[in-house]
């Protein structure tokens, strides 16, 4: 690394902001979650109730698999999904 | 502190805390990846949710875990040129030469990432204050008001910190120098 200034060193901090804490919870918890949520899908995918379940309350549809996730990741799924 | 390689390691392994904490060290510098793509919040989220996704999914197949950085940069880049692309043939670029500035701003966040690294060395106080400054872009009231101090020592603070920080850098250097002769 070579010898810094110091508004050299402000600029490079100022480079990297905090991403969005939901973007990185999300991030932190969705590959773990991953094995349940492709079980969510594929249940929706054969079972048209489960799938407006999905669709209405998606929180419950969790619940109802056994999958435990976090409000960030719950978010992540619904914008994935294009939920409302 | 882990090294990214015995995070990695640990991470095949299955341990879900190695998992978050690698997340927690690369957030920001994949987040100003999508940033420099000029990529839209939604677009930019999508990468992002992406980037680890898919991270995680291939750990097996990163060769060298000590490489673990410009592996991840790598794929950030890559899918955010992918969403570019794929924007483009709906709705033809605004600025056509945004990869190529994107590029730029690549080479310099690998050195911001070290410089934000090397703020760990530093007391907790001066951390913190240099984040806040200079990273979240607050003002010296937040800064006060947050931190219990008087509004009037901030920038005097903020000053002796970053001395600090670049002596820390400049220890690193020679030390990096004195390895390599």
């Amino acid at each position: 690394m070579t010898p810094h200034h110091e508004e050299r060193l402000a600029d490079l901090l100022r480079m990297l902001p905090p991403a969005p804490r939901g973007w990185m919870e999300a991030a932190q918890e969705l590959p773990l979650a991953r094995p349940g949520l492709d079980r969510i899908v594929a249940r929706a995918e054969a079972d048209a109730r489960f799938r407006e379940l999905l669709i209405s309350d998606l929180e419950s549809a969790f619940a109802q698999e056994g999958v435990q996730v976090e409000d960030a990741t719950v978010e992540a799924v619904r914008r994935r999904l294009s939920l409302p | 502190m882990p090294t990214d390689a015995e995070l990695v390691a640990r991470c095949r392994d299955g341990d879900p805390d190695a998992w978050r904490e690698l997340v927690e060290r690369y957030a920001r510098y994949v987040y100003a990846i999508t940033q420099a793509f000029r990529l839209s919040d939604a677009d930019a989220d999508d990468i992002f949710q992406e980037t680890f996704a898919r991270a995680y999914e291939r750990l097996n197949t990163l060769r060298d875990d000590d490489a673990f950085r410009p592996w991840l940069a790598s794929l950030t880049r890559r899918l955010c040129i992918d969403r570019l692309r794929a924007g483009a043939r709906e709705q033809p670029f605004e600025d056509p030469d945004i990869e190529l500035a994107a590029e730029d701003t690549l080479e310099q966040l690998t050195e911001a990432f070290d410089v934000h690294a090397a703020l760990a060395d530093l007391p907790e106080n001066c951390r913190e204050i240099l984040d806040r400054f200079f990273a979240r872009d607050e003002s010296y009231r937040t800064i006060a008001d947050a931190l219990d101090l008087p509004a009037g020592t901030i920038a005097s603070r903020i000053s002796r910190c970053l001395a600090r920080l670049r002596d820390t850098l400049g220890e690193e250097t020679t030390t990096e120098a004195r390895l390599e002769g």
